[in-house]
């Protein structure tokens, strides 16, 4: 099991590299755009620590920085690819939510990566690897119905697949409640999905659920779903000024802010030395990108 | 190659020879199993041999890719067959955003050795949305390779040939050559046409009634519609127009070299494809030999192509909408007046 020290540290790494990105944003010194996860950041760092890193596979989205950070570690391989660099993870070609490590990928098409994340994990269970694979997507993204013909094949195929939907109430500008109709949760059940909802941002209690949870599909090489709620304190990308929702909302959730939640329960001294640490690398991250090259095709 | 076999046997056969020999081919689809074998019974027997590899799936073909891709992406060499060709539209983000983008997208640190098979074209009076050549769809697809065998071709071969590749491709079958024997012979054959091949992976067939010298008409055509420009060429036997045909089985990307060497002599250009005329095929050639064999034409190229509708269902409907023999040579003659 992970010390509560270590996940708080992880988290602290990709708030804060979050916060570096709307940084550079505001100097100019960023291209494109991103979504951010602040605020987020517990369920990337749960799911992350409950994986056998060595053989699972991680799916992830367009808001997948820190799903990315905690699987693999990698804030410099990132930096360098939002920055467009040669040295980045996809060698500029890909940005922020088009991400390939090792046994990471991430795409930008909502609901897209559902049935290819079944593929890999029907994959796995072909080569009886016991490697399992989980599969990001928020709540807009059950709007697309490539996500039910998938939920379906993992049901009838035994797929070990873990669907994560983070549930931070908005897509984009749009509330759940106008997107989705019914219990979420119903909709995995009505395949024959084991289902359960959960908190996302008490990392304590989440990282121990979801350490079960992934035991359990490793063993049964079954598919699970779970709806986790959270919420993001940022807005959906880099522009957006969240006019779609009330301020006393976004207070409501600050007192769940994961980080806090934590803090309290940690020595003041080691609260200081872990954020100082997460800095320093992310400055050390950007400041050597800064020296890196872009690609150009023609040196192909 | 003595014993003769049908286009539709050949593709069987190396879907059973590829199963027996790796371990890593997993076939795909709606009802291919035993003992229906397939829409078309391209599948025939091969999940009686083979029951772990061949898998029946729900008809949810945007899933399937999908769940093919991610296959190919962790080492398996997945051959997806879609029902009909028309329903690719539903594979089409599967297709072009995730399975033909990530070699490239993710800086080449992955393959995607996916092969999509799907039966094409009408002439069956199957209607407007199962008769359709809806690959021209894709000609535009960065990363994706497109391969449509005829008769001509060992479509078997071709298959064997387009697997293991970094990017996916699209293997384009036709439903009308299925029951036909393939014709792969080489030089002098049949009143006066002789064939050639080219060396590739990806072989293009080369027809001609003049044995290749001094054409005054080039056809470049593919799939099904080779039958009918060589069945034409058989008919017009005493008609003195000299004809070459190039029927590559690579459609795209297309090989522009093969086309202007016979360009360079014929000066004469007629481009045949089944889908529809507009922004097809055709268009593509068109623009490339505009470019690059512009000196060699003699006269304008000629697009023979389907009408710019839906394939109807009944018969006097469909063969007016899709091109036949009678629209190749009205070409012919207008290219040599
Ligand atoms: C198929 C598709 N449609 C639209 C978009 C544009 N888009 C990007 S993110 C987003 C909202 C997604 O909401 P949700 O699934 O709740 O994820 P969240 O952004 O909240 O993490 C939309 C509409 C897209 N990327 N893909
Ligand atoms: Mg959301």
């Amino acid at each position: 099991m992970k010390e509560l020290k270590d996940l708080y540290k992880q988290m602290v790494l990709i708030r804060k590299f979050e916060e570096k990105l709307y940084e550079l944003f505001s100097k100019d010194l960023l291209f494109g755009t991103i979504h951010a996860c602040i605020g987020q950041e517990a369920v990337a760092v749960g799911i992350a620590n409950a994986l056998d890193k060595s053989c699972d596979i991680v799916v992830s989205n367009h808001r997948g920085h820190g799903h990315y950070i905690a699987f693999s570690n990698d804030v410099e391989g990132l930096m360098a690819e939002i920055m467009g660099k040669k040295t980045g993870v996809v060698a500029g070609r890909g940005g922020s939510q088009h991400l390939y490590n090792n046994n990471f990928y991430s795409n930008g098409v909502q609901g897209g990566m559902v049935p290819i994340a079944n593929g890999m994990a029907l994959a796995e269970k072909m080569k009886k690897t016991n490697a399992i694979v989980i599969c990001f997507i928020g709540d807009g993204t059950l709007g697309q119905g490539v996500v039910y013909e998938s939920m379906n094949i993992s049901s009838l195929w035994s797929l070990p697949i873990i669907y994560v939907l983070e549930n931070n109430i908005y897509a984009m500008s749009t509330n759940v409640k106008d997107a989705v109709a019914g219990d979420i949760i119903h909709r995995a059940k009505a395949f024959n999905i084991d289902a359960e909802k959960l908190e996302g941002n008490d990392i304590e209690a989440l990282y121990r659920k979801l350490a079960v949870i992934v035991t359990k599909v490793r063993n049964s090489s079954k598919p699970y779903f779970m709806c986790i709620d959270t919420y993001r304190f940022c807005g959906h990308s880099k522009s957006d000024s969240c006019e779609y929702r009330s301020r006393e909302e976004e207070l409501s959730w600050r007192d769940k802010d994961p980080l806090s939640l934590v803090y309290a329960k940690l020595p003041k001294e080691m609260v200081k030395k872990v954020e100082k640490e997460c800095i320093e690398r992310i400055e050390g991250a950007f400041r050597k990108c800064q020296k890196d090259l872009y690609p150009v095709l023609k040196n192909e | 190659m003595n014993k003769q076999i049908s286009y539709l046997q050949s593709i069987n056969t190396a879907l059973r020879e590829c199963l027996k020999n790796d371990e890593r081919i997993v076939v795909i689809g709606e009802d291919l199993r035993d003992p229906y074998g397939g829409a078309f019974k391209v599948t025939k027997g091969l999940s009686t041999q083979f029951p772990d590899r061949v898998l029946n799936t729900p008809i949810s073909e945007a899933s399937i890719t999908g769940l093919a891709t991610g296959l190919a992406l962790r080492g398996f060499r997945p051959i997806l067959e879609i029902m009909f060709g028309d329903f690719l539209t539903l594979c089409a983000d599967q297709i072009i955003n995730h399975a033909s983008k990530f070699h490239w997208m993710y800086n080449q640190q992955v393959e995607v050795p996916l092969l999509i098979r799907t039966p094409m074209g009408g002439g069956r009076g199957y209607g407007p949305t199962h008769s359709q050549c809806m690959e021209k769809l894709f000609f535009g697809v960065p990363g994706l390779k497109i391969i449509a065998p005829s008769i001509y071709h060992n479509p078997g071969e071709l298959l064997k040939n387009s697997l293991g590749a970094k990017e996916p491709t699209l293997f384009i079958e036709h439903k009308l050559s299925y029951p036909k024997i393939l014709k792969l012979k080489n030089g002098d054959y049949a009143k006066g046409l002789s064939v050639k091949r080219s060396s590739d992976r990806f072989e293009t067939v080369f027809i001609s009634n003049c044995n290749f010298k001094n054409p005054d008409v080039t056809i470049i055509s593919y799939g099904y519609m080779v039958e009918i420009a060589e069945e034409l060429l058989l008919e017009m036997s005493d008609f003195e127009v000299n004809i070459d045909i190039v029927a590559p089985s690579l459609i795209k990307p297309v090989l522009t070299q093969e086309i202007l060497n016979s360009l360079q002599s014929s000066g004469r250009l007629i481009i045949v494809e089944e889908g529809t005329l507009t922004n097809g095929w055709g268009a593509e050639i068109s623009s490339l030999v505009a470019e690059k064999g512009f000196n060699y034409l003699k006269s304008p190229i000629k697009r023979v192509a389907a009408l710019d509708l839906p394939i109807a269902n009944t018969k006097t409907l469909e063969d007016e909408i899709l091109p036949d023999k009678e629209n190749i040579k009205q070409a012919i003659l207008e290219v040599i007046e």
